[in-house]
Parts: C-alpha cells; sequence; structure tokens
C-alpha cells in the first residue's frame, strides 16, 4: 500500500501526486515510469515517474484523467492509499552533452519531459522547452521549467497563451531563428510525437519518442505493448519506452491503442454512473 | 470403509480398478471458469491408495523431482489417515495441493509406476491432491515444528514455484526467508498462467499461506535488477540468494500481422484473465478480447489452457493449430483431452505463415501451410516439414501465440557476473544450482528455458540444500 503525500492539481484534468514508494524513490533516473493498481479489482496502468522526495521516501507521478482509472485516481486525496506501485519500469534516458536541445511536451507529457529536461540540462545543454495545450489552463511545468533555466515556449490550440497552433510550428520557428537543434525529445499524443518526427527526418535531428502503449506487467512478460520500429518487433516496457522517432510505426501503435476502446467506454459509463467512486 | 480392509495381497490390489477423477460435465464447464475435476470422495481416495502395492524399491519415487515419499503417503489414506498423508506430503512438497492439480504426472511419478506395467499406474496425482485438499477442508493446517533459527538470511527473487519450493525448503531448516516478486501477488507461473478450472487462486493462496506461516516473508511489487541489485541484497544481510525469475518474454513467429489488432502472446492473454481477472469484466477493470473464431498456435500446456480460456470467454471455434501431429503435442495428456471434450478442435500438422488484417488493423484471417513430418529433430520428434503449395485460409477474429518464452534478461543484465547461456538462461552447477557468482543459486525457466511446474520446484528443492551448506559453512 502507498500513501498519498500531497496532492497538487496542475490543471483542471491533471492531478500530481506525490506518494510512498520505498522501493522506487531512490532507484529510479529520469524515463523510467512505474505501473500502478489502485485497489484489487483495478487495472494495471504505466505512468512516467516526475521526481523524488528521499526525506519522504517517495515519488512524484502526474496523471491526466482520461480513461476510468486515471479519473478514478484523480478523485483520490491526501491520506488515501493506492494499493499497488511497482518500478522502477523502462530504460532510463540516454543523457549526454549534444549541445542544443529541445524538449517538446503536450498535456501530461510535459510533466514527464521535466525530469529528463533537467537531466539533459544538468548534462550542460543549451535547453529549450516547447509546451503544447489546448488552452491556457491547460498548460502545465512553464515556471518549474523556467526556474531550472529552460527557454520554455508555449503553444495553445486556442491562442489563449503562447503561439496560436502548433508545438511543430514553434519547433520550426525555433530552427527558423538560427537556433541549431541537435536532440529533441517528445513525449505527447501520439499525433504530435508523429508530427515532430515527421519535421525533424527532414531535418537531421536526432530525435526520441516516449512511447505510451498498452501494458499488463510491464517488465517484459506479456508483449502487450509491443511496437513497430526499424521493421523489427520492440517491447515498449523493456526495450523503450524511448525510441528512435523516425523509425516508429505510428499507424500500428495508432491502430494497437485503440483495442480497448469500447471497453473502456463500458468501463468509464459504469465509473460516472457510480458517481465517480469505484466500490 | 475401515482401515482394516486394507490388509489385501498383491493380487487383490492389481483386481481393483482405477478410480476415475469426478469432473464437471464438458458441456457445462465449457461455459464457466470453475474446477474442472472436482476431485475424489473420501471412498475413491482409499480404492485408489489400496491399488498400490507398496514396492519396496519404489520407482515412482525417483520420478518426483521434489522427492515425496509415495508410498508412504499412499499407504496412508489406504489406512484412513488423510492428515497424516498430507503432512507426508510436505515433509518434501511445499505445494501439494497445486501439484496434484498441475503435475504431469504420466512423465513423472505415475510415468515408471509398477502396477502400471500391467494395469492403468496408480494415480498418484489425484491422491496428492485428494489428501492436501483434505488438510485444507479440514482445518489440519497447525503450525508445523521449526528447527531453532540458525540466523541467516534468504533471499528469494521470483515467487514462483521454484522459488516458493526453496523458500519452504530453507524454512524449514531454519533459516529467514524473503520472497521477492515483481507482480502484484504472488504464485508466478499458478497465479498468472494456469487458469482457475484448472488451479483455484484459492488453492494458491492457501498453500502460500502456510509459507508464511513457516515465517517466510513475502514482498510484492519489488522487481529485483530495477529497484535493488543481487550486491545490494547481499548488502543488506542476506547470505545468500534464489533466483526463479522464470520464463520471460513470450516468443512471437516472425510472420506478418503478429502485431495486428486480436493478435496475443499466451502470456498476455492467460495474464489477463488469471493474474487480473478480465474474464469478470466489468467487475474487474481489465479488458480481454472475446473473440467467436479464436485460433491459438501451439501445442503445449500454455496453448491448452489458453484454447481453454478462449472457450470459456464466449468462442464459437476454439481451434489448436499445431505444426506437428497430436501425438507430439507436449501438454499433458489429461488436459489434451480436457479440451476435446469441451470441444475444441485440433488442427494439426499446420503452421501460419501470416496474419491478415482489415482496414482498422484487426485480424481477419490466418493464411497456413499443411505440413508433414521428416526426419527426427535435436529433440527426438519428428521434424515437420511444409508442404508446396498447400496453402489456405482460416476465418479467426483472436489469435493466441503460445510458441514458448525466452528468457527476461531484466535481472541478468544488472548482474554481469552470472554467467548465461547464449539463449540467455543462467548456468549452474546440476547437482547445487549454484550459478558463478558466489551465493547465488537460480532454478526453474530462468534457467531450463521452458519446462514445469514440478521441475522448477525440483530446482527449488536441490538449491535450498545447497543454499543451507554454504550458509552454515559462511562466517558472518
Amino acid at each position: 500500500m502507498h500513501k498519498i503525500l500531497r496532492k497538487t492539481p496542475l490543471s483542471p484534468d491533471v492531478v500530481q501526486f506525490e506518494v510512498e514508494a520505498p522501493l522506487i524513490y531512490n532507484s529510479w533516473r529520469p524515463g523510467n515510469f512505474i505501473i500502478f493498481r489502485i485497489h484489487e479489482e483495478g487495472e494495471r496502468v504505466p505512468l512516467t515517474i516526475a521526481d523524488s522526495n528521499p526525506g519522504n521516501k517517495s515519488i512524484t507521478i502526474i496523471a491526466q484523467g482520461i480513461g476510468k482509472t486515471t479519473k478514478h485516481l484523480n478523485t483520490l486525496n491526501e491520506g488515501d492509499y493506492i494499493q499497488d506501485i511497482i518500478g522502477p519500469l523502462g530504460n532510463p534516458t540516454h543523457i549526454e552533452k549534444f549541445g542544443t536541445a529541445v524538449v517538446m511536451g503536450g498535456g501530461v507529457g510535459t510533466a514527464e519531459a521535466y525530469p529528463i529536461a533537467k537531466a539533459l540540462k544538468e548534462a550542460g545543454n543549451k535547453m529549450y522547452a516547447i509546451i503544447g495545450a489546448r488552452t491556457k489552463e491547460l498548460v502545465i511545468m512553464e515556471k518549474e521549467l523556467q526556474g531550472i533555466g529552460v527557454d520554455v515556449r508555449v503553444s495553445t490550440d486556442d491562442g489563449s497563451h503562447g503561439h496560436k497552433g502548433l508545438v511543430t510550428e514553434v519547433l520550426q520557428q525555433l530552427i527558423d531563428e538560427g537556433v541549431k537543434v541537435d536532440f529533441v525529445l517528445a513525449i505527447g499524443p501520439l499525433p504530435m510525437m508523429r508530427a515532430v518526427s515527421e519535421l525533424t527526418g527532414k531535418q537531421n535531428i536526432t530525435t526520441m519518442v516516449s512511447l505510451n502503449s498498452i501494458m499488463v506487467d510491464g517488465t517484459g512478460m506479456c508483449g502487450a505493448c509491443r511496437v513497430t520500429v526499424d521493421g523489427k518487433t520492440k517491447f515498449v516496457c523493456v526495450d523503450g519506452p524511448e525510441f528512435d522517432g523516425h523509425k516508429v510505426d505510428y499507424k500500428e501503435l495508432g491502430q494497437r491503442q485503440r483495442i480497448y476502446v469500447d471497453q473502456e467506454k463500458e468501463s468509464m459509463e459504469r465509473f460516472i454512473h457510480k458517481g465517480g467512486r469505484c466500490q | 470403509m475401515s482401515a482394516d480392509e486394507n490388509k489385501l495381497n498383491i493380487k487383490e490390489r492389481y483386481q481393483i480398478p482405477t478410480q476415475k477423477m469426478i469432473e464437471q460435465d464438458p458441456g457445462e464447464r465449457s461455459r464457466n471458469f470453475k474446477q474442472v475435476n472436482l476431485g475424489y470422495t473420501e471412498e475413491l481416495a482409499i480404492q485408489e491408495a489400496r491399488r498400490c502395492i507398496q514396492c519396496p524399491k519404489p520407482s515412482c519415487v525417483p520420478g518426483c523431482p521434489v522427492e515425496i515419499n509415495i508410498p508412504a503417503f499412499i499407504d496412508l489414506i489406504a489406512r484412513l489417515d488423510f492428515i497424516g498423508a498430507a503432512k507426508k506430503l510436505k515433509e518434501s512438497n511445499s505445494l501439494p495441493a497445486v501439484c496434484g492439480r498441475v503435475c504431469p504426472q504420466e512423465k513423472q511419478c505415475q510415468g515408471p509406476c509398477v502396477v502400471g506395467k500391467k494395469a492403468p499406474p496408480v494415480a498418484i496425482g489425484h491422491l496428492e491432491r485428494f489428501a492436501a485438499d483434505y488438510e485444507i477442508e479440514h482445518g489440519g493446517q497447525e503450525k508445523i515444528e521449526l528447527p531453532p533459527p540458525t540466523g541467516k538470511k534468504a533471499a528469494i527473487v521470483g515467487a514462483g514455484p521454484g522459488g516458493l519450493s526453496a523458500a519452504g525448503d530453507l524454512a524449514k531448516m531454519g533459516h529467514k526467508v524473503t520472497v521477492f516478486d515483481a507482480l502484484h501477488k504472488p504464485g508466478g507461473v499458478l497465479q498468472y498462467g494456469i487458469p482457475e478450472f484448472r488451479l483455484p487462486k484459492e488453492i494458491v493462496r492457501i498453500e502460500i499461506e502456510a509459507l508464511e506461516r513457516l515465517g517466510v516473508e513475502i514482498i510484492c511489487n519489488a522487481l529485483i535488477g530495477k529497484c535493488k541489485t543481487l550486491d545490494q541484497l547481499f548488502a543488506e544481510g542476506y547470505d545468500s540468494i534464489f533466483i526463479g525469475t522464470g520464463a520471460g518474454l513470450p516468443n512471437f513467429m516472425g510472420i506478418p500481422g503478429e502485431n495486428l489488432n486480436g493478435v496475443y502472446s499466451a502470456n498476455e492473454f492467460l495474464t489477463r484473465s488469471n493474474l487480473m481477472k478480465a474474464y469478470l469484466f466489468p467487475q474487474y477493470d481489465t479488458p480481454i478480447v472475446r473473440g467467436k473464431n479464436v485460433a491459438v498456435v501451439g501445442g503445449g500446456d500454455s496453448a491448452m489452457d489458453a484454447v481453454r480460456t478462449a472457450k470459456r470467454l464466449g468462442a464459437e471455434r476454439a481451434i489448436i493449430v499445431y505444426r506437428r501431429s497430436f501425438k507430439e503435442m507436449p501438454a499433458r495428456a489429461e488436459e489434451k483431452h480436457h479440451a476435446e471434450e469441451e470441444g475444441v478442435e485440433f488442427m494439426t500438422l499446420i503452421n501460419p505463415v501470416q496474419f491478415i488484417g482489415d482496414e482498422k488493423g484487426w485480424v481477419k484471417r490466418m493464411e497456413c501451410l499443411k505440413m508433414e513430418l521428416g526426419e527426427p529433430d535435436s529433440s527426438g520428434r519428428r521434424r515437420p516439414v511444409p508442404v508446396e503449395g498447400s496453402n489456405f485460409f482460416i476465418e479467426v477474429d483472436t489469435v493466441i501465440i503460445a510458441v514458448g518464452n525466452s528468457t527476461n534478461p531484466l535481472l541478468t543484465m544488472a548482474t554481469p557476473d552470472i554467467k548465461v547461456n547464449k539463449w540467455g538462461n543462467i548456468e549452474v552447477d546440476p547437482v547445487t544450482q549454484a550459478t558463478s557468482k558466489p551465493g547465488v543459486y537460480a532454478g526453474g525457466d530462468i534457467v531450463r528455458g521452458g519446462a514445469t511446474v514440478i521441475l522448477a520446484m525440483g530446482d527449488g528443492k536441490k538449491a535450498a540444500r545447497a543454499m543451507h551448506e554454504y550458509m552454515m559453512k559462511k562466517k558472518s
């Protein structure tokens, strides 16, 4: 059982939790993720580790309430417990001094990009962050990224904050300004990572994307998370979660993410019917 | 029946017919997840036990990897001392209610049974299950007398059958034992792999609880190699370590279309249904595809478990597609038989060459080739050879690939001083199960590749003996 020590809403549907994780707080590295299960009847869902606090033997995770389980998670409060958390899973991000690096975060992906931006900054890179959201109130981590010395550019779909449009357009602007980008890491919705990779592919910029596929055990045992990279089947949980953005088969991954779309809808309707509380 | 009726001569014993296991009706059971085998009654168990001729040099015992004194426990059943029989089993087997259900007895103890030369062999597995279940039902689970603590600590990585077997034996020798498991429930393949209808999870829970009563501590959600290294465990004061991390990565066939929606590994399909209880969706949150036309590729126990699960999830057609003949299928004879009874179709001497999807990326058809058997291969089985031009199609909406597993490298990659072979399996001393790293032992599928519950448990037993010796010699 993992006690929730602190709950901080970051935007209307994105919530940050500091949660006890005595086996993970000192063994994780940026890029690692955990799998959590809220209660006995719950499913196992992966989430990237955003930070840790050794004083509390805790980690920070950030969830966007999209499906039933993440919505349920976001109803939990300080003092509540999450039944299971396992980690650190996946390979940590490869951190080195590339020169100029850009992390691109879409939605809750920005939270996941934060520890990686921090590590890249500490490795001596000149750092930019391009973060996107639908509207101003959904933009997260802007101050935190600025606080570690990252040049932050924002884009929103409705233009309520920063550039009106897509994060790829902001990346293009940056390149047009004459910034020589050596490395891009994109974390966000699949279409965003695909668009970023298309753009950087034309300019030969090394690009990693952090994939969020459906998982069960997260340790390589089931293969639910498989993805085709460079024509070969890879497991996101043990071979990833980060892959060369120019080599991922996004169409297949997009299809695979929709396998349970009907059941997910059914689960959500049941959850809402019960007043957003699982009995 | 009274114990006196057990005074039979050998001829009389041979004349007792073998007692059949009571089974749930096939038509009924193929629509539910309740146990298929319902167990022996006391009368059936006593009759079956009396078929054992109590060989002075029993040939069944060497066939048992965990060295159960088989004639002794059967004799106790014949004498109506069922609790005594269960205790006799537990002297050498930490999980008798599990083994009585899932061991391939025909290949282990019952294969060399002397009675079996003239008549059906004594149903040792059914008797083991009877005695273990009797103890569970009649509350004979009193505390086992333990020797004084040795002050030594052993860590077990992986709470599957190998690790639990080692844990039980080490605890009974007076050591402090901690078992780590990556999943949220202990049991390994007993939990995620073997379905409820063959091995109820309640039985797994009870037998693991019995180990906890011996003082074994179990820590779940602990992925050793990631959250801690083996050297960290030694630094924390563990004196020796057993690795039983099991069969890690599911094999796929490397043919087109394997990543289509609706194509599962057996591991994923079974883990969803067994560990995550997806068969109870939406009460449980984890979903599973309930196919109407399901093909399972493979002929082992996992293939049988998957195809029978698919049937219970509502498949109209549940097919085993296997590249050799029925006879060569490695699954337990009983599982093949039960699958047939439940209406599973067997398409043998057939191998898929590709899976074809619809416009939304869902599998809808598989292209197969007919096979014929050629010369024997290294396994001694005749090698399947494709028949040129024999291609044909099977309409499917779900495919489950059950063609074995490769080694999971998570722990061995984090422990470079453990020697592995070219397949990534840990190399061990065949007598002691010792790895190349001092104080570290290994067994089960991480060593063998793909084997059975009972072979893993045998490895755990051998390792426990060697770990005991190692720890008692070690100065700490």
